[in-house]
């Protein structure tokens, strides 16, 4: 794993990126490689981080502008070849957006820009992201977003519970997410998107580390 | 060419929770509107094209509502065009 290296995409408004280089680089060891959204060469990163922030500032709707850009475009292929990608946060919006999951993320029930350590219930194993050993079926994790309400028709809805897609559920649904979901992936389960922050919970000193194991699964093929 | 003046307005569909709309109904009432049944917010964009004819424009505004302004997972669209 000496050359992995995951690229962490920068848009204009992202405000996680280096965040999560941090957490990757300091906690564990992986090398990383910052991506401008202008770029599509993807040649030489093996995982992609979609990271949070207000991409575009959030015009239009979260995420509905980043999809446009000529990363996003080069994704498809990437995504395709069984590579795996993060999106968190606003990464999540952006991958909802762009048609890599299902779904929609729309404004919290009660208006609030939710900041807050949430518990979280690991519902599928799906990609491997959350395989902690089995020691823990709850993690916490931090969330801050002031959309992030989940929402999607019941058939879709059907789908994700029928094929596992559901990857984390809210024990105590903050934001009015329908079936308290805070993560999904694809079918393949290389794509995993969630709202709550796994590269803020990398240390001990900073409130857990429950967020270690996510992004250390970046590196499984 | 001919210009058009197109006006698209973009809403949450009739299923989707609009909690903005709802604190706005809350306030509404408070300022003392009586009768308010129900309130819910969208989007307008006004856009000016050109194009040959009503039809090519429509074409246009169709692609543009259907893969930017609006994400139709929550959202419904409708617009109306004015020849300039």
């Amino acid at each position: 794993m000496d050359n992995f290296t995951v690229g962490v995409v920068v848009f204009p408004g992202s405000n996680c990126d280096r965040d999560v280089s941090w957490a990757l680089e300091g906690c564990l060891d992986i090398r990383t490689k910052y991506l401008w959204h202008e770029s599509s060469d993807l040649s030489d990163v093996d995982a992609i981080v979609l990271p949070g922030g207000f991409s575009y500032g959030d015009y239009l709707r979260c995420g509905a502008i980043a999809r446009f850009s000529p990363l996003i475009n080069a994704l498809d292929e990437f995504v395709k070849s069984g590579k795996r990608v993060l999106g968190i946060c606003n990464g999540f919006q952006i991958l909802t957006e762009s048609g890599f999951l299902p779904g929609a993320l729309t404004a919290n029930k009660n208006l609030n820009f939710i900041c807050d350590d949430v518990e979280l219930d690991i519902i599928s194993s799906k990609g491997g992201w959350f395989n902690n050993g089995g020691e823990k079926q709850t993690i916490k994790l931090p969330i801050a977003h002031g959309e992030g309400r989940y929402h999607c028709d019941s058939d879709t809805l059907k789908k994700l519970v029928d094929n596992e897609l559901i990857a984390l559920r809210y024990k105590n649904n903050p934001n009015g997410s329908s079936f308290d979901i805070a993560g999904i992936t694809n079918e393949k389960g290389n794509v995993l998107g969630l709202m709550p922050h796994p590269e803020r919970a990398c240390d001990e000193t900073i409130g857990g580390t429950d967020g270690l194991f996510t992004l250390k699964s970046l590196i499984f093929k | 060419m001919d210009q058009f003046a197109v006006k698209v307005f973009v809403r949450l569909r009739p299923s989707v929770l609009d909690p903005a709309g709802e604190a706005t109904k809350s306030a509404s009432i408070k300022l003392g509107a009586e009768g308010i049944k129900s309130l819910r917010i969208g989007k307008m964009i006004e856009v000016n094209i050109e194009g040959n004819g009503e039809n090519e424009v429509k074409e246009k505004i169709d692609l543009l509502c259907d893969r930017l302004f609006a994400n139709t997972v929550i959202e419904d669209y409708e617009y109306s065009l004015e020849k300039l």
